[in-house]
């Protein structure tokens, strides 16, 4: 490990303590599943704030200006570095038809499509199953512990952000020198994510009443779905569910 | 072949296609029963394959014009969809304490709110998309199902999953009251926020508020 992902490391999980800790400090939150609310919501329209008035911006002139070309290399090329740990992730949840569809897939981008610039696994119908670190760890019994909302990342939890930090160091991406080159690649790779979800944000203002309480509860959904050990995404994972929710309108 | 033999031939052929008109007639008559009895999952296979044929055809359902999603809606799955319980549930207890006004007026709103979301969906649809849905162990004395599916073509599958209850209102005898996209049961992600707006404005001021916020969609 060197100095520098150390430093990296701390960071992260000093960034993390320091806003559990005023959190625990105003213990104001209402939500056993959100107790420090109120530094997450500050947090939250930090990052809008500069969602707005950096990313956004610059993720817009991308998709204006550079070549669909270049940016559909982009895109595939991170993604490809993505499904390799996805698969590796896979494998640790002891999920076989997942791992060996994303391996399948990342092997022949990596090999047959130039270090996965151009997307062949998804003409031949292999397809993504996305999977990171802190899944694992829930998958291994790891409770998600209560929401955090990370500066720069967003919404996460306790398990996630340990999750986040090894998945950023396990990644091909954070082993590559010099660090100039390493460093612009996750700016344009940010870019491109955003780039990914322009259309997003106007379609999120109008389904959500409260955009913060919205997206909680979406992320903690998700991620209770995908923690559930052999369990299929629904709140019982029971295939013959026989009325398990309570009923209001009779 | 002699002709008396060419005789019972003709014969025979054009009993065969009255045969043939009175089955299909029979058919045609009896093709709701045949739907009602209908497994959950046929029945979602079904519809979500005619629903993406619907869209994949005309471009400005593609496009998100809320107009004829909306007319799309009211015409072809109003009956498939349980709205009354979507909202009851959503809203939760406080439900009880609604004046039969004020429950409709939740479920009117709501079920605009949900067309958005709906329609959001629906702008993302790609020609080469399929529908697969999950074969599923279901008993004929199940009142309650989760169908799930996945929509297939982009570079990570889709789930969509959907809760039925089984009913006498509907031609399929299913009808869908909860949707599950990507892991996140839609009605539950709106419980804490509506929970939120009773606690401080009471039933009306939820009612206001979703008022708005579709008025405010609408002007965009």
């Amino acid at each position: 490990m060197t100095h520098q992902s150390l430093f990296c490391k701390l960071l992260v999980l000093l960034l993390v303590l320091g806003s559990v800790g005023c959190a625990s400090v105003e213990g104001q939150g209402k939500l056993a599943i959100d107790p420090f609310e109120t530094t997450n919501r500050r947090v939250s329209a930090f990052n809008e704030q500069l969602d707005q008035s950096l990313v956004k911006p610059v993720a817009t002139t991308y998709i204006q200006a550079v070549p669909t070309l270049v940016q559909d290399g982009v895109h595939n090329f991170f993604g490809n570095l993505g499904d390799m740990w996805s698969t590796a992730n896979n494998a640790l949840q002891l999920k076989p038809m997942e791992a060996a569809e994303t391996g399948l897939r990342t092997a022949v981008n990596t090999v047959f499509g130039v270090y996965g610039l151009i997307d062949w696994g998804t003409r031949l119908g292999l397809q993504r199953h996305n999977a990171d670190f802190g899944q694992t760890l829930g998958y291994w019994g790891v409770p998600a512990g209560p929401y955090v909302v990370l500066p720069l990342l967003g919404p996460s939890n306790v398990r996630d952000t340990v999750g986040v930090v090894i998945d950023s160091q396990e990644n091909k991406w954070a082993q590559v020198t010099p660090a100039s080159v390493r460093y612009s690649g996750t700016a344009v790779r940010v870019v491109d994510k955003r780039a990914e979800y322009l259309g997003m944000d106007k379609q999120l203002d109008a389904v959500a009443l409260d955009k913060y309480a919205f997206i909680r509860d979406a992320y903690v959904q998700r991620r209770l779905a995908h923690t559930r050990r052999g369990k299929p995404p629904a709140d019982d994972g029971d295939d013959n569910n026989k009325g398990t929710e309570e009923r209001f309108d009779q | 072949m002699g002709r008396p033999m060419r005789q019972f031939t003709a014969h025979l052929i054009k009993l065969l296609h009255n045969f043939l008109a009175l089955a299909c007639l029979v058919g045609a008559l009896f093709t709701p029963v045949v739907w009602a009895q209908d497994a959950p999952d046929v029945f979602m296979q079904r519809l979500s394959s005619e629903m993406l044929d619907t869209i994949r055809k005309d471009p400005a359902l593609k496009a998100g014009d809320l107009q004829k999603i909306a007319a799309l809606v009211d015409n072809r799955l109003v009956e498939h969809i349980n709205f009354k319980r979507m909202t009851a549930s959503a809203v939760g207890p406080a439900w009880r304490q609604a004046t039969p006004e004020q429950q409709k007026r939740l479920v009117d709103e709501f079920k605009t709110l949900l067309m958005r979301s709906y329609s959001g969906a629906l702008s993302q649809v790609k020609d080469n998309y399929t529908i697969v849905v999950k074969p599923m162990r279901s008993q004929a004395s199940d009142t309650e199902v989760v169908v799930r599916s996945e929509v297939r073509g982009g570079n990570e599958p889709v789930s969509i999953d959907y809760r039925l209850e089984k009913t006498t209102e509907s031609a399929s005898g299913w009808r869908i009251y909860n949707f599950n996209l990507l892991g996140v049961w839609l009605v539950d992600n709106y419980r804490s926020q509506f929970a939120q707006e009773i606690n401080a404005k009471g039933i009306d001021g939820l009612i206001a508020t979703l008022s708005e916020r579709n008025k405010a969609n609408n002007r965009k």
